[in-house]
């Protein structure tokens, strides 16, 4: 076999191969940065300087944090139990925190001194004076930070974290077989540089306040049994560390509602005067006591959300759940008395969204700058769904926040919208129009689908019920559970170190296990289960680090705060990370399912059933990336059965490698008494994942992305979305903790009010018949003339004409040009 | 059919072609008509799919595979078959069977019509169909025979007669500047729809598009509508509102 002699010479190659970058939009991720500045219809001229502020604002680093928490550390560690000291450091940067509170605001508090401005987290992971340049400087996802701070950091903060890090604590115990697969990018590890997170809350802080959390905590300790329990002293230490972080969010919002009266002391303006009195007394009333007013309400899931992302930088960032339903009885209540009107709330959730978009993502360091290139921190706001008692959760508020989204389009929060059998179909159609605005916003959920996934995990229904989904589409028990990702699994690259006996074809290093040379393959079954044998190998390797790292996070990075917010972390005494919580699940996603489907289909059509090609030329064409075999590739990529299309052929392959994937991760135990679950996400790692890979056997040229979540490889859908959503739903979506679907639409087969309503249908129809998630990317002029440039991957591509639809792939030169035109001028 | 872009010059349908009708050229793949006998071993050999074959012949108990595989979706966004062309009155022995089979599953059965066909199978094919798309496009019997090359008599009579009938008829006027777009033609088709018996009738103008150029680019046909146009916006609605005064409601597109 024709092997690469370095990924140099790969690299070289790609750059004269490769396609022009697209939108991020057509990589079916919708957390793309959006660079719009229109400004929606429905928004006051506060909530338009309000957004205007955050949209232009530049991300930045604080060093403040680091600052604080590396003096605490230096002054104070050794003294306290860990969950006390951890607590204490919080309570010690809620004293100090410089705090923001800008013009115009009316829900308050930031995580750094200033909107966008972004703390770093030294004893997770602790940047060097070369990260500080590099992000300084580099074109996208730029945070600024100025040299006097690099230079402090320096010689303040590096040298006190050198080896002591939770980062290089991972780093220094991982085992070879682990490092040389993680380097080849067969799996990526989400929590080498961030806390685990993950966390989605349920209502309880909208009927307690803190100093009800306290009185909660105090009876655990007056219960515990120092006689019996051999736990217990471990117990009291984790339950006093939860009554401080109590404090520390209490001190903090008395310090907002200091500066708030201190501001209205000086203010000229009696309206402003009014409002920075009411922001006092909201935030001495929460998070102390449990909120009595929609404002207050909002204000409190404010101080919780980034009490949670201050103590640490948990990934995904904190989530607030059913939002909608949680403040469906304050708006009620308050619209009933009189004492809020419509146009008052959907002010003040604006200021809340807009809040949101002020806390941009902590930037990595190091290889995972190329996994996950985003400002975003996928807070997702869950709307509509079902309420806990298995009724409609979709109520005004749930409309209101709809208009939000249309008006704000903001990169954060993210949304979705839960269609449940009794979703309204008017609340449907409300949700449509929204993602017709092409933002690829709202994602769309099927309760039904992922309660029964969650009850299969083992939840009570009511648990499940409240549940929904975190960041992108991965589901748990909100307020009850850790649903922690562990990190993306790169199935195409299992399939290629099969593909050369255990070596990466990029390094020529073995990653994996000896599983023969596939030219000896007598039969297709013969190279599936050496598949199969690598796949569970690297799944191993990587269930062994996790467990690792959720033990060194429970022994050196317990979240006491975040504790207080999780059933039963209290009634255990025990941290979040440590089986506090009732449900512990921890994921790892498969990443190319499609992939790995049309490459198996290609061997198995092509090498064993017509045996018009002999592995060895296969793959002899695949190590050199197709060069000099156009032909070869273009009779894979048009004469296989490729998933997406309604073919068993290709279809029954998904199906039986979900079925493996299944049986290689699901049920494995973790450290927290619980197991490990599969789940089908993808988020921007697809992209990364291509980039480490070399061309595979479906005809995909080395370097290009691999499929995203479970949809069908780019532009190998040639039948249409009902052909699509039929060979998705032979996957038994129930088994996973999430499966990811992107459509991509043009603006023109969305144009008319019946046409909304035929995308609601086919969100019904996916549904019904056991879909989990469906995303629909709205696709721009640069979508389409990308398409002409690369036809192949866009052979899905749907346009409607007067009359019918054709695929545009199917149109002359001037009659694309005429589309893109047209889209240009649709654009809504 | 043949695309040439997609072509990459490999000759592997000359190879396979038995009958020597393929010959790689400057201009890409030339089939010599004379010799093809649409055996259609060009298209299987042809690695890109440059050179396929236009439709598929096959019988009915496939095409109600595919039907049936999207009943699911069709039951829920109120959807169905429509059978178009060509024209499929041209092809009754399979039209009425699939009728037939959609009617017994319940499916939803539209047929799109240029209303040229023997009045005994319309009425026929009616009694199997929810719904016509009823083509109506010049009023004036010798316009119409010159741009298409028949009169108009029978698919007036056709239409007349299926207004009588228990069925949706939906009619579309294709608008082709200066071709059908004057008002002379329009308030001609407008007064004709109203005068029909039965219940109003909605009609959907579509505007004229060149979507059809690349087949018959791929086929080897010339194109000799390259000329053709659509009408401005402006005349578009104008002709919405011409519609209107006859108390008939058009809408551009469908």
């Amino acid at each position: 076999m024709v092997k690469l002699k370095s990924i140099k010479e790969l690299n070289g190659h790609l750059e004269s191969n490769q396609s022009p970058e697209r939108p991020a939009s057509a990589e079916g991720n919708f957390y793309h940065d959006r660079d719009i500045d229109a400004i929606g219809p429905g928004m006051n001229p506060r909530i338009q300087r309000l957004r205007k502020l955050s949209f232009e604002a530049e991300p930045s680093l604080s060093i403040e944090r680091a600052l604080h928490q590396t003096a605490f550390y230096k002054a104070h560690f050794g003294k306290h139990s860990t969950p006390v000291f951890r607590a204490l450091t919080f309570l010690d940067h809620c004293k100090k925190k410089t705090l923001y509170l800008g013009d115009d605001e009316l829900i308050v508090g930031e995580r750094g001194p200033f909107p966008k401005a972004v703390p770093t987290f030294p004893e997770l992971t602790c940047h060097s004076v070369e990260d500080f340049h590099v992000l300084n400087t580099r074109d996208q996802q730029r945070y600024t930070i100025n040299q006097d701070d690099i230079d402090t950091y320096e010689k303040e903060v590096i040298p006190y974290w050198k080896g002591r890090t939770q980062r290089e604590r991972i780093f220094n115990h991982v085992p070879d077989t682990w490092r040389q697969a993680y380097e080849a990018g067969l799996f990526t590890e989400f929590m080498e540089q961030r806390a685990p997170g993950h966390t989605a809350l349920d209502g309880k802080i909208y009927k307690k306040g803190m100093l009800d959390f306290k009185c909660d905590i105090q009876s655990q300790i007056d219960s515990l049994d120092f006689l019996n329990d051999p736990e217990a002293t471990d117990k009291l230490e984790q339950l006093k560390a939860m009554d401080i972080s109590c404090d520390a969010v209490i001190l903090f919002a008395n310090r907002h509602a200091d500066l708030a009266e201190e501001n209205a002391s000086k203010e000229t303006k009696p309206q402003r005067k009014a409002e920075l009195l009411k922001i006092a007394w909201v935030c001495r009333r929460v998070p102390a006591h449990a909120p009595q007013t929609f404002w207050e309400a909002l204000q409190m899931y404010w101080f919780v959300h980034l009490g949670t992302i201050t103590e640490l930088n948990g990934w995904d960032a904190m989530n607030p759940g059913h939002f909608d339903q949680h403040l469906a009885p304050f708006y009620e209540k308050e619209v009933a008395e009189g004492s809020l009107t419509r146009e008052d709330a959907k002010e003040l959730l604006c200021c809340s969204w807009i809040k949101v978009n002020n806390q941009t993502a902590p930037p990595k360091v190091g290889i995972t700058a190329k996994e996950s290139g985003t400002y975003n921190d996928f807070t997702n706001i869950n709307i509509g769904g079902l309420t806990q008692d298995g009724n409609d959760g979709v109520s005004d508020v749930s409309y209101i926040m709809l208009e939000v989204i249309e008006d704000l389009h903001l990169l954060q929060p993210g949304t979705s919208v839960h269609i449940s059998s009794k979703t309204p179909d008017n609340f449907l159609h409300s949700a449509t129009k929204v993602i017709r605005q092409g933002h690829g916003y709202p994602s769309v959920f099927n309760p039904e689908t992922y309660i029964q996934e969650m009850v299969d995990m083992g939840k009570t229904l009511r648990d499940a019920r409240e549940g929904g989904c975190s960041g992108c589409i991965e589901v748990g028990a909100f307020g009850k559970e850790a649903f922690l990702l562990t990190g993306y699994l790169n199935v195409p690259k299992i399939l290629e170190i099969t593909l050369n006996n255990g070596q990466d074809p990029l390094t020529g290093k073995t990653v994996g296990i000896q599983t023969g040379n596939p030219e000896s393959f007598s039969s297709y079954e013969t190279l599936y289960s050496a598949f199969i044998e690598q796949l569970n190998y690297i799944v191993d390797q990587k269930i062994r680090v996790s467990n690792y790292i959720d033990t060194m996070f429970a022994k050196y990075a317990p979240a006491p705060f975040l504790s207080v917010l999780i059933d039963d972390c209290i009634l255990k005494g025990r941290d979040y990370y440590n089986a506090g919580p009732r449900y512990n699940t921890n994921y790892i996603q498969c990443t190319g399912l499609a992939t790995v489907t049309d490459s198996l289909s290609t061997i198995k059509t092509h090498v064993f059933e017509k045996q018009s090609l002999s592995m060895q030329d296969l793959l002899g064409a695949v190590s050199k990336n197709f060069r000099g075999e156009e032909k070869l590739r273009q009779t894979i990529v048009n004469w296989t059965p490729f998933f997406g299309n309604d073919d068993d052929r290709a279809d029954g392959i998904a199906v039986q490698v979900y079925g493996d994937l299944l049986q290689a991760i699901d049920g494995k135990p973790n450290t927290k008494g619980d197991v490990f679950h599969l789940n089908m996400l993808s988020t921007t790692c697809h992209i990364y994942f291509g980039k480490v890979l070399g061309a595979t056997p479906n005809g995909r040229l080395a370097g290009k992305s691999i499929s995203d979540g479970t949809s069908p490889s780019h532009g190998c859908d040639i039948n249409g979305p009902s052909a699509v959503i039929s060979s998705l739903t032979k996957l038994d979506h129930t088994r996973s903790g999430g499966t990811l679907l992107n459509q991509r639409f043009l603006p023109s087969l969305l144009k008319r009010d019946a046409d909304i309503k035929k995308l609601g249908s086919l969100i019904r129809n996916y549904f019904k018949r056991g879909g989990h998630h469906i995303q629909f990317n709205v696709v721009d002029t640069a979508t389409l003339r990308a398409a002409q440039k690369n036809p192949e991957d866009y052979k899905d591509l749907l346009v409607r004409m007067a009359g019918y639809s054709d695929y545009f792939n199917d149109m002359n030169a001037d009659l694309q040009q005429e589309v893109i035109d047209r889209t240009e001028n649709e654009s809504f | 059919m043949y695309s040439q872009e997609k072509c990459l010059g490999c000759e592997a349908c000359v190879g396979a072609c038995e009958q020597n009708a393929c010959i790689l050229t400057s201009d890409g793949i030339v089939t010599n008509q004379d010799l093809c006998i649409l055996c259609g071993k060009c298209a299987e050999a042809c690695p890109t799919k440059a050179t396929e074959m236009s439709g598929e012949q096959l019988p009915i108990s496939d095409i109600m595979t595919i039907i049936s595989s999207e009943k699911s979706l069709m039951d829920d966004s109120g959807g169905g078959v429509t059978f178009s062309g060509g024209e499929p009155l041209m092809h009754p022995d399979l039209l009425i069977p699939l009728l037939d089979e959609c009617g017994s599953l319940g499916i939803h059965r539209c047929v799109d019509t240029t209303g040229l066909a023997s009045t005994e199978l319309l009425v026929q094919v009616a009694s199997k169909t929810e719904l016509f798309l009823f083509d109506l496009k010049l009023m004036d019997s010798e316009r119409h025979l010159r741009y298409t090359g028949v009169n108009n008599k029978t698919i007036l009579n056709n239409l007349r007669l299926l207004a009588d009938l228990d069925v949706d008829i939906i009619i579309r006027v294709p608008l082709i500047e200066d071709v059908n777009d004057d008002d002379q033609n329009i308030q001609a088709t407008a007064e004709f729809i109203a005068a029909l018996p039965g219940k109003t009738r909605g009609v959907n103008l579509l505007p004229f598009h060149h979507a059809a150029a690349k087949k018959h680019e791929k086929l080897g046909h010339h194109y000799d509508a390259a000329l053709l146009g659509e009408p401005d916006q402006k005349r578009q609605l104008e002709i919405v509102d011409l519609f209107m005064n006859f108390g008939v409601s058009a809408s551009i597109g469908g």
